[in-house]
């Protein structure tokens, strides 16, 4: 698509739709920053982790990737848990950048643990409505981005729910802002940074669902998605949820109107030009704090 | 006697990474009792709270709680026994409500279920945290966050409470209120451990209290009793000994 051909609300309104699934990817991200500091390095192959599950889940029972949700939230929730009480827990006690590395050695078991398990072929999830499209006049849409933009919501308002609504999740709240005085209040902060990152990925789990219906994937996947990650996070700015989903909202939108103004091989040098910006002109992010 | 004594604290030495920062201090905390600790800067006060908090762990001696053993407790499990610290600086979660910060008070053990009943009393002592309660609290005046801070340790249904510097940077006024909540909370059966900068008005206000010097216990006894001491006199009231006798 070159300057001026079609009409410009289709990439807008794409855009947004695909904006809820970048917001899907970031908000564990996000969540993971905002309460330990560290910038988790494996978060996109731990969201093509997911896909993957998915993946497998359809292809040998024929379960339904949404329905496989059930199953794939929990595991992700456990590994979670497993992976900061574990891994990440005991590099934090050694020094702040330990963990960073130890991320790093995850993101790199990951994809070539899913070499081996499903060869560097892309793979997709295909069910019998995610290849649909619905029209809204006389425009036509995938099905699977409409689901994307759903699911990025729902996530969205299920998390703020449960952090300022909860108990656990107020804690996960104060211990973000100040470790000390949340372990005054009777927080146990070790138990409350294993519970902040498996919800962030029960939440990578539903990201990769989501990503798998729309996009085809590769054992390298994930690279791809935590710079979208960092973008939307940098835009929307860490530690807000409601922050994290318009981020992913605004970097969509520059993206496919990028690649409506400018063509699509510039479309990401648009959303990097966006990033870069915002890092200098306001730091904290759009919606910062 | 020994039934009356809460908190014990015998012989211990904390250190800050490889710096010591408490050498053989001992202290003693009556049931009911007003105790402050008074010191300079670098005396040792905060360390000495953080160890009962369990913050820091002594490498030597012991601090027992109601008989128990809590020195190599973590904080949250110090808290569900019953202590709770208000830190020097307030500290409160200043991007959540008013509301938000008195509730994550009541996160430990048993104090969820008395929570209703701790808000109507900690309400009912500060009713201006009541009034803004939906406000974030990064927008309350220091003198309020500081009636935040005291009313969210409230929140953990302490029996012994600990309150690092509460009076810093407030106005005489504000300090004067607090300290009446103070004796309010002492009413309601809650033994409270306190620093201060403010000698006389520290010695106004306690029953007791323990003079802190370069991480060693230099001085204790009754207020009355350290107020006509010569040597806190010349330390901290700036009046010669020698003149006075």
């Amino acid at each position: 698509m070159g300057m001026g051909s079609g009409d410009v609300i289709t990439p807008l309104i794409i855009g947004i739709m695909l904006g809820g699934l970048y917001a899907l990817i970031a908000l564990g991200l996000s969540l993971i920053f905002g309460v330990m500091r560290l910038i988790n390095l494996a978060h996109g192959d731990l969201v093509i982790l997911s896909s993957y599950i998915a993946y497998a889940l359809l292809t040998y029972l024929g379960l339904d990737p949404v329905l496989g949700l059930v199953i794939s939230i929990p595991f992700m929730f456990v590994l979670g848990f497993v992976i900061q009480r574990y891994l990440l827990g005991k590099g934090f006690a050694v020094s702040s950048e330990t963990p960073l590395i130890i991320a790093f050695g995850i993101s790199l078991v990951l994809q070539n643990l899913n070499q081996i398990l499903w060869t560097p072929l892309s793979r997709g999830l295909n069910t019998s409505y995610s290849r649909m499209s619905f029209f809204v006049g006389e425009r036509q849409f995938p099905v699977s981005y409409l689901l994307d933009f759903v699911a990025g919501i729902v996530v969205m308002l299920a998390l703020r729910a449960f952090l300022t609504k909860t108990y656990m999740g107020r804690a996960i709240t104060a211990a973000s802002q100040d470790k000390r005085a949340a372990q005054l209040m009777g927080i146990n902060t070790n138990r409350v940074y294993g519970y902040a990152f498996a919800i962030a990925m029960g939440s990578a789990a539903v990201a990769g669902t989501f990503l798998g219906m729309t996009f085809p994937f590769t054992p390298t996947s994930g690279i791809s998605f935590l710079t979208i990650a960092f973008g939307t996070v940098v835009i929307g700015g860490l530690g807000s949820m409601l922050g994290t989903f318009f981020g992913g909202i605004i970097l969509g939108v520059f993206q496919t109107m990028g690649g409506y103004l400018f063509g699509p091989a510039s479309q990401m040098l648009i959303v990097y030009v966006l990033v870069l910006l915002i890092l200098a002109i306001r730091p904290k992010g759009l919606f910062g704090r | 006697m020994i039934d009356d004594i809460v908190l014990k604290i015998d012989g211990i030495d904390v250190f800050h990474g490889t710096f010591q920062s408490l050498w053989n201090v001992s202290l003693e905390v009556r049931r009911g009792e007003m105790l402050a600790l008074i010191g300079a800067n670098t005396a040792g006060k905060t360390t000495l709270l953080d160890a009962i908090s369990g913050i820091l762990h002594p490498t030597k001696g012991t601090i027992e709680f109601q008989g128990k053993n809590i020195g190599g407790l973590d904080p949250y499990q110090i808290v569900e026994l019953g202590i709770t610290q208000v830190p020097e600086g307030r500290c409160v979660f200043s991007d959540m409500t008013v509301l938000d910060n008195l509730i994550i008070g009541s996160y430990a053990g048993s104090a969820r279920r008395k929570r209703a009943e701790n808000l109507k009393t900690v309400t009912d002592l500060f009713p201006k945290l009541a009034e803004r309660k939906r406000q974030v609290a990064k927008t309350l005046s220091g003198g309020e966050q500081q009636m935040l801070a005291i009313g969210r340790g409230l929140m953990a249904d302490p029996k012994l409470m600990l309150i690092d510097e509460m009076s810093l940077g407030l106005a005489p006024i504000v300090v004067d209120e607090i300290f009446k909540a103070l004796a309010k909370i002492r009413a309601r059966g809650i033994t409270v451990l306190f620093v201060e900068q403010n000698v006389h008005r520290t010695l106004k206000e306690a029953d007791r209290a323990y003079i802190l010097e370069t991480g060693r216990v230099a001085l204790s006894g009754t207020a009355a009793d350290l107020r006509d001491n010569a040597e806190v006199k010349k330390a901290y009231f700036g009046i010669d000994a020698c003149e006075v006798t």
